[in-house]
């Protein structure tokens, strides 16, 4: 029990002043990834069955394999800032910041594998 | 936050069911039932109405039933023409006004509950305290600095049909309460009721506080929790569209920064 009044329950600790950057990040990155994915799937698909030499030479070219890097950086970013957000509706306390540095660091080690192995491939 | 059971003194038992009355178009009513006087857990009565003997909205057989049946039944209203906003609660599923909602709207048995994710006061009777508190702390009226006129400030007719769609919100609290970010993080997060106000000073010619106003709202949980479910446009008993007027206020935020 808490003698506080309403009001000063409705404004918290204040405001943040932030959230826009992470809002316009969010979008820019759909809006890019809704181009990037399907042509990477194009791309994915043309090499899918194909022999393993074939397959190295289609990342070896500079437009998918910079493509792949991208969608690697952008999407797994993407995704941890969309996680973040979804912890954040669920979840407080300290299960809230254990869960948004457990997704950092995922989306972190995917994409840095991710683009080690396309490194490996197209180089 | 998230709770995917309820607390074990709110879990909803089956309550008493009233007499059926003689008649061929008797509709029967589920209507949820807590008083903090007597330490029950909730319960959801049964009561019979012959909608041959009763007005076509919700609220008129809520006012028969606590007339003629069970003078107990606590809810509140009062214009009874959707104008006020106290007859807000669940029928049917849906979040709305029960004195302009059709009984013919509803389909089989109608189902009354409270406003969801609300702590009960009694009944039908949602506690509106912290909604009222955050509609309080977006400041809704007029900010001004300069000191002329010291009268009527005019609008120009395009200016003014800018608050069309905003200023007809009779905060029922409809809205908010069907909103899933609302009902997980309502502690911070203003919801649509309060936000649609916010923008209807924000963008009021006459208010020369628009900077302060996103200022405040600029906050990863008081505006940017909504994620365009869009439950609030979709419940609206008045027809009005929160969800843009939080978009516009995203809009907003984007356009000082890009």
């Amino acid at each position: 029990m808490r003698y506080l009044t309403a009001r000063k329950r409705a404004i918290g600790k204040g405001s943040a002043h932030t959230g826009t950057a992470h809002h316009w990040s969010m979008t820019m990155s759909a809006v890019a990834l809704a181009f990037m994915v399907p042509t990477w799937v194009y791309i994915f698909g043309h090499a899918l069955g194909q022999d393993y030499e074939v397959v190295r030479a289609t990342f070896a070219h500079p437009f998918p394999a910079i493509l792949t890097a991208l969608i690697l950086v952008i999407g797994m970013r993407h995704f941890a800032m969309g996680a973040t957000m979804m912890i954040e509706d669920y979840t407080h306390g300290t299960m809230r910041k254990a869960l948004i540095i457990f997704v950092i660091s995922l989306t972190t080690v995917i994409a840095a594998t991710g683009l080690y192995a396309l490194i490996r491939i197209a180089l | 936050m998230v709770q995917f059971t309820l607390p074990k003194n709110s879990k909803i038992r089956t309550g008493k069911t009233w007499p059926k009355p003689d008649g061929k178009n008797v509709r029967k009513f589920h209507i949820y039932r807590w008083s903090p006087d007597d330490g029950e857990n909730p319960r959801v009565d049964t009561y019979f109405l012959d909608m041959d003997k009763c007005g076509p909205m919700v609220l008129d057989a809520l006012i028969k039933i606590k007339n003629e049946i069970d003078p107990t039944l606590t809810f509140r209203r009062s214009c009874r023409e959707g104008i006020c906003g106290s007859c807000a609660m669940n029928i049917g599923g849906i979040n709305t006004l029960a004195c302009i909602y059709g009984l013919d709207e509803v389909r089989g048995d109608v189902k009354i509950y409270p406003l969801p994710h609300m702590p009960v006061v009694k009944d039908l009777i949602p506690d509106l305290t912290h909604f009222y508190a955050q509609h309080a702390s977006i400041m809704p009226w007029l900010e001004t600095k300069t000191n002329r006129p010291a009268k009527e400030w005019r609008q120009s007719i395009e200016d003014r049909s800018k608050l069309d769609g905003l200023y007809e919100c009779v905060m029922c609290a409809s809205c908010s309460t069907s909103c899933p970010s609302y009902w997980w993080n309502s502690d911070k997060y203003l919801g649509p009721a309060a936000l649609l106000h916010a923008y209807r000073w924000i963008i009021d010619s006459r208010d020369e506080a628009t900077g302060e106003r996103l200022d405040d709202l600029e906050d990863p949980f008081k505006l940017y929790r909504c994620h365009t479910i869009m439950n609030c446009t979709k419940t609206c008993p008045k027809g009005l569209n929160p969800a843009k007027a939080i978009a516009e206020i995203k809009k907003m935020m984007v356009e000082r920064v890009v």
